[in-house]
């Protein structure tokens, strides 16, 4: 079999935080400095409060938009909890950046369970490079916490070797003039986080 | 040539415009919704929502036959309710142009079944066309326009979720021509298919198979890769680049075209590798065949039946091991099933039918989601329409025994789109049955389409609204109940005496969908709860409403409670039905 340079990651978290805008954003960075680049997500019942998750993968020569489970080598967690969810598809030596931010399932919310504990703790145990942020408290104050989902591409752009300047022109381009500096500015905090 | 990060559903309308198609009609359906959206974005087009997919293909029909090129697009299941037409177009054939797009949803998504729509392909010898990834959605539709023409024959092209909602990089082409050729020509011997013609077109329909399957061998995507003499691999769509991910150097047969199949091709292919896997998706539709050809070949033997495959799917079948990747985390993680949204109407409908302990009959859209726990609101769904039926059908069965018990629930655009005829049907044939329409003004699960009973079209124009009062009442129903959902002792009280009632009777439930753009309705102040008041009864919590919580501990002096409700600000609509369950007062 011959190797393939083709890179996974994986966007998790719930209906309504922005996961598909930012896997957007991130194909598009990928594009752009000439990689080929394939994301693949499922709509429809997810925006209804669901788990949702995108995949996004990137080489010189991407064919299958889905991942062999244990192979993603970046999981970018919108929800703490939901960051558990997919550890299947994680290759042992993945990088985790973590939006510590609680959203309850209908079960914790009914008090029927528990909000899993030490969720990081966790995570640090099993994996060596793992980035904690609170991104909704973060986005709230770079104006508005919607702009989570572009703290954790500041995040996650930290592990990428791809020059800011590109980041910031797609950005700019995603988003109606009057949102562009908010969510410049919460890029730039994801970095620093 | 300028480059774009497409999904496969935009790659489709792109690509049927570059074909110079300026006319479609639909019925919104996941995984297929976004194709017509996009293409109403384009100039000069006619693009529009159909009640239902019959009409649809029906209306695209008339569009060819008037010398239009005309694409009809649909989800899996869509194409059941569109197989009467399209079964006889087969035969007629087109004077223009005419695609039909059948999005198919293995893993059901957002779906009932995952039925193999390659299968009406050759049930209705209609030619079929499969991308396998967004920029070949873009070809294939256009290479469909072609076929179409060239053989007078509609032509399918069949996505799946993982092509319809996967990007990738799409290199976008010059647009064709979009000529007029409309035209009002008379070929009555061609198009009226009473017997006497239908046996006529019926030999014309098997010298175009014939003619398809010549054509079939030499059309440029149904592509050989000779690498590697060992094993081979057979397979089309999706699937194709899941096997290239994990088996980048076996021999590939990419069939393009997946009816009819190029059985010279076939038999090429298989001389020239030692070892033939079938890789497909849902049914052995390619391996049937291939066997039936007396060529050896593995599949589903090793593959499965169900569901989607991903590439590590492929790659254990072929070496005959699990290595199923493990998470380290075994502990039990709590599920987090789709939700009806904050404010929903639906939510004070089941909340008060639950109380009635009627068996309800549900349908296809979002009060589906209803089925969950705590609501428990539906005891069957089939398919679109099938409710009022269903409802009718058990109530005369069971008689008195089923007197006041049995209840159809079905929304606005559902009812329109095939819950007319049932509904004519109960009136007519009298059943006690009572039917609950939910009225919400949009076609809400697939993301706010316009339909009859919106007043708008897709293109955005205005348009004459369809009063369900007086529809329901001219289809010889007398028992009608107009009420507001979000009145939980007003809907409880309407579905008690409509139940109690004898003979057929209709209760619309009218509130807005709470995410609809064209309600100016301002969501309502949001609520809290009174930590001094509430004494931790959870009753708010069956409402299964996102914001509202438990919250352990917070005992309180004289009152037995283990705990209290909270309503989390930032996401209540505060359409007030936890106020109006709470026995307390607590909530305001």
């Amino acid at each position: 079999m011959s190797k393939s340079d083709v890179r996974s990651m994986l966007l998790a978290g719930v209906g309504g935080q922005g996961i598909l805008r930012a896997s957007d954003i991130l194909c598009m960075v990928l594009m752009e400095v000439g990689f080929d680049a394939k994301k693949s997500e499922v709509h429809g019942m997810a925006q209804r409060g669901g788990c949702v998750t995108s995949q996004v993968r990137y080489g010189s020569k991407v064919y299958s938009p889905l991942a062999v489970p244990g192979s993603v080598e970046t999981l970018i967690a919108f929800e703490k909890m939901e960051s558990l969810r997919y550890l299947n598809y994680l290759h042992p030596e993945a990088s985790v950046i973590l939006n510590t931010e609680e959203i309850y399932p209908p079960a914790v919310n009914m008090g029927e369970t528990l909000y899993p504990h030490d969720v990081i703790g966790f995570l640090n145990k099993h994996y060596q490079r793992v980035i904690a942020l609170n991104a909704a408290e973060l986005a709230q104050k770079a104006g508005n916490i919607k702009a989570a989902n572009v703290v954790l591409l500041g995040a996650a752009s930290t592990l990428m070797d791809i020059d800011s300047a590109v980041w910031e022109n797609v950005i700019k381009k995603s988003f109606p003039q009057k949102l562009v500096k908010l969510n410049l500015d919460a890029f730039q905090m994801g970095i620093a986080a | 040539m300028k480059k774009q990060l497409m999904s496969g559903n935009e790659a489709i309308a792109r690509g049927v415009y570059e074909a110079g198609v300026r006319f479609a009609a639909a019925y919104p359906g996941t995984p297929s919704t976004e194709i017509m959206e996009e293409f109403a974005k384009y100039e000069n087009v006619y693009a529009e929502w159909a009640p239902n997919e019959k009409v649809a293909v029906e209306v695209a029909i008339g569009a060819a036959l008037g010398g239009a090129k005309a694409l009809a697009v649909m989800k899996h299941v869509g194409v059941n309710v569109a197989a009467d037409p399209i079964f006889t177009v087969s035969y007629t054939g087109i004077q223009g142009a005419l695609v039909i797009i059948s999005a198919d949803d293995p893993s059901m998504h957002s779906s009932q079944n995952e039925q193999d729509n390659r299968n009406y392909a050759k049930f209705a010898k209609i030619p079929m066309l499969e991308p396998a990834d967004p920029q070949e959605a873009k070809e294939f539709v256009k290479l469909a326009f072609k076929i179409s023409e060239q053989f007078d024959t509609p032509v399918f092209v069949r996505t799946t979720t993982r092509v319809a909602h996967s990007k990738s990089v799409v290199l976008l082409s010059e647009l064709e021509p979009a000529e007029d050729k409309t035209t009002l020509t008379r070929h009555a011997e061609k198009y009226v298919m009473v017997p006497v013609v239908a046996r006529h077109r019926r030999i014309e329909v098997e010298k175009r198979q014939h003619a398809l399957k010549k054509f079939a061998e030499s059309f440029p995507e149904n592509k050989m890769e000779i690498l590697n003499p060992d094993v081979g691999i057979i397979t089309a769509g999706m699937p194709y680049n899941y096997a290239k991910d994990v088996f980048p150097d076996f021999s590939y047969l990419k069939l393009g075209m997946v009816h009819p199949l190029p059985e010279k091709m076939i038999r090429h292919f298989a001389a020239q590798v030692k070892k033939i896997y079938v890789i497909e998706e849902l049914d052995p539709y390619l391996e049937e065949q291939i066997k039936a050809m007396g060529i050896a070949v593995t599949g589903k033997e090793i593959f499965p039946y169900t569901n989607e495959f991903h590439p590590g799917i492929i790659r254990d079948a072929i070496f005959q091991e699990k290595s199923g990747a493990i998470s380290p985390y075994q502990d039990s993680l709590a599920a987090r099933p789709p939700n009806l949204c904050p404010g929903c109407p639906h939510r004070g409908l089941f909340y008060a039918l639950k109380k009635s302990k009627a068996y309800v009959h549900g349908d296809i859209g979002c009060y589906t989601l209803s089925y969950l726990k705590p609501l428990e609101g539906l005891h069957s769904c089939i398919c679109m329409g099938a409710s009022i039926g269903m409802a009718h059908g058990m109530s005369k069965a069971l008689k008195e025994k089923g007197k006041g018990k049995v209840v159809g629930v079905i929304g606005d655009s559902t009812f329109l789109h095939s819950g007319i005829t049932p509904l004519l049907n109960m009136a007519y044939n009298h059943s006690d049955a009572l039917i609950i329409i939910l009225d919400n003004s949009t076609t809400a699960m697939t993301g706010m389409q316009e339909h009859p009973g919106t007043g708008y079209t897709l293109m955005k124009n205005e348009a004459k609204k369809v009063n369900l009062n007086v529809l329901v009442s001219a289809l010889g129903i007398e028992n009608i109940k107009v009420i507001d959902p979000n009145n939980i002792k007003e809907t409880q009280h309407a579905i008690k005496e409509e139940l109690e009632s004898s003979g057929p009777s209709v209760i619309i439930a009218q509130s807005p969908c709470v995410l609809f753009k064209r309600s100016h309705i301002k969501p309502a102040r949001a609520l809290t709860i009174d930590p001094d008041k509430c004494e931790g009864c959870k009753v708010c919590l069956t409402l299964n409403c996102p914001p509202i919580s438990w919250k352990n501990g917070m005992t309180r002096e004289g009152s037995n409670r283990k705990g209290i409700a909270v309503i989390d600000e930032t996401l209540c609509n505060g359409c007030g039905l936890c106020s109006q369950v709470c026995k307390y007062e607590a909530i305001s």
